[in-house]
């Protein structure tokens, strides 16, 4: 055995449908001395056919299904504390992230109970209203891992599936390989890393998207020019926050809810 | 020549002195050519043809009036909110539908093709399968997709297999007869080549690859080995006859790999819906969503195209 290895570099690639392709265009960038492959529209395309096959899949799948498979997502987090302390993730915030999800996970089979209603109606009628996912979520996410955790998960936990455009790369992909172990199915979270600025416009224009997250928009010109392109097809649309991400604060239930449509059924009662 | 080589009975040794296909050469062939890339304003022309080229199909056990009036409609005017957006070449139905698309289709210049002699197996006696053909004529088809008896193919029987063909052919009056291989079950290059000249001997005036009902249907290799045996057969005896793909093409990029494949292949003469069609449902949705990138300038989505 000689003494000295060749060291093994990594190149930070895209999570799309459940693989880890490179960038259709080749490109890749430097961030801090990794290769971080460049997204390009086409892989956007990409993307958001994987969340649209994955949709129906993963909202038809039992509320304590995405719970347990959340809850897994927290554990192999909680295996890989220090790969995610190398890429500069303090131990309180990684503590937060953890957290994070799991809490999540617990609404899974509650969040329908809370927000959903029966409702009093004159006549002989059971009048129920339960909240749905409301399908592909374009999310551009803000850099800290637990301002991604904190977009990410109340879309996912819902129903919706997500295409991400990611801010701080390598903590990003490094999640997605966490989530391809954690039996999240392929296409329910498609993850892109580059340049936002670049791939947003195409998000936010999609007609297959149906919300589009803007938290981690900074550029306050770039979020209402993407916010006017999602009003082609009625996306919903979660602007950035007025005051500032402090996703340490308790999130509340809005980051969920904000995703879900509430479809109300009216059926008889027979007497 | 056709007559000739019949009569003198040695139609198995023309088809048996054919050369081989070169298997891997013609995979590497078409894989080479599929990597072509057409964009802006050669990809709308490239999607336009497209279009033009589809056999708008639906053959289920579940096909009803109203969803043949629905398709057939959809045939006209395939986007709705374009008018600038043009109708396909044909709609593809069982022979009990042609009567209801027939309606709907009268003068639009839209072929109305019927699938007839036991499709998809083609195991019926032939005055079954004959008397399918005519039912589909009289009630309005002017283009029949027969299938060969793939039995008798394999098992060397190339004459029974050309009379069939020419009955079903004498059967169809002025209707244009395509014959189905279904290469699929052919097994082999050579014999993707061998029914192809069968076909086209007996009278084909298109050869087409597949039902659409077995496993492996239309493949870039197998249609590259239909079009050189069209083109060898135009330069042999002086007629042109088509090929239509049909079955697994459903994305625009697959359609366009089949547009570089005629172009490299067998060049303009076959760059059109008289000589080429593709036989696919799904391909148009997805053309019509690319032409709607194209003319819009973002990503369209399904929600905003009919289901078929």
């Amino acid at each position: 055995m000689p003494e000295t290895r060749v060291s093994v570099r990594k190149t930070y690639k895209l999570y799309i449908g459940g693989s880890f392709p490179r960038s259709e265009s080749g490109r890749t960038y430097l961030v801090d001395g990794d290769n971080v492959a460049l997204a390009s529209r086409k892989d956007l395309r990409d993307a958001v056919v994987a969340a649209r096959k994955a949709q129906p899949g993963w909202a038809g799948a039992t509320a304590y299904n995405r719970g347990q498979v959340l809850y897994r997502v927290a554990e192999m987090l909680e295996a890989r504390r220090a790969e995610f302390g190398t890429l500069g993730v303090d131990a309180a915030e990684l503590d937060a992230v953890i957290d994070r999800w799991i809490w999540y996970a617990g609404w899974s089979d509650k969040i329908g109970q809370v927000y959903g209603a029966a409702n009093p109606v004159a006549g002989p009628y059971f009048n129920l209203s339960a909240p749905e996912p409301t399908g592909v979520v374009g999310v551009v996410a803000p850099a800290s891992f637990l301002g991604l955790t904190s977009v990410l998960a109340p879309a996912m936990v819902t129903g919706n599936t997500v295409v991400v455009l990611a801010g701080a790369p390598q903590v990003a992909v490094t999640l997605a390989e966490v989530l391809a172990t954690s039996d999240v199915p392929g296409g329910v979270v498609n993850l892109l890393t580059g340049r936002a600025a670049e791939t947003a416009p195409w998000l936010a224009a999609h007609d297959d998207v149906n919300a589009l997250d803007l938290t981690g928009v900074s550029d306050p010109q770039l979020a209402a020019e993407l916010e006017r392109a999602a009003a082609g097809n009625l996306k919903r649309v979660l602007r950035p926050p007025a005051d500032g991400n402090d996703f340490r604060r308790d999130p509340g239930l809005q980051p969920m809810t904000a995703l879900l449509e509430i479809k109300t059924v009216w059926h008889p009662k027979g007497f | 020549m056709t007559a000739t080589l019949h009569q003198a009975g040695d139609l198995r040794s023309v088809l048996h002195g054919l050369p081989g296909v070169d298997k891997v050469g013609v995979e590497a062939r078409a894989a080479a050519l599929g990597t072509r890339s057409v964009k802006t304003t050669a990809k709308a022309a490239a999607i336009d043809l497209a279009i033009r080229m589809v056999d708008l199909t639906t053959l289920e056990g579940s096909d009803t009036p109203g969803k043949v009036r629905a398709l057939s409609a959809k045939a006209l005017r395939p986007d709705p909110a374009d008018p600038s957006c043009p109708p396909v070449a044909a709609i593809c139905v069982y022979p009990a539908m042609v009567p209801v698309a027939a309606e709907v289709l009268a003068g639009s210049g839209v072929h109305l093709a019927s699938v007839a002699t036991a499709f998809p197996s083609g195991q019926a006696p032939l005055a079954v399968k004959l008397a399918d053909t005519r039912d589909a004529v009289a009630g309005g088809a002017d283009e029949i997709d027969m299938v060969i008896s793939r039995g008798a193919f394999l098992a060397g029987r190339y004459d029974h297999v050309f009379d069939e063909i020419v009955a079903v052919k004498q059967a169809c009056g002025d209707a244009h007869l395509k014959v189905i291989l279904e290469t699929g079950e052919l097994g082999t290059y050579d014999n993707v080549r061998r029914a192809s000249w069968l076909a086209m001997l007996a009278g084909a005036d298109f050869i087409k690859t597949s039902t659409g009902k077995v496993p492996v249907a239309a493949t870039l290799p197998v249609t590259l080995v239909m079009l050189e045996a069209v083109r060898d057969f135009r330069a042999r005896t002086g007629r042109q006859v088509g090929v239509k793909p049909a079955g697994g093409i459903r994305t625009t990029k697959d359609a366009i790999k089949y547009l570089v494949l005629i172009n490299e292949t067998v060049g303009d003469d076959w760059l059109s819906p008289d000589w080429f069609r593709f036989g696919a449902s799904s391909l148009l949705n997805d053309l019509l969503m690319q032409r709607t990138k194209l003319t819009t300038g973002h990503y369209a989505g399904p929600d905003y195209f009919t289901l078929d």
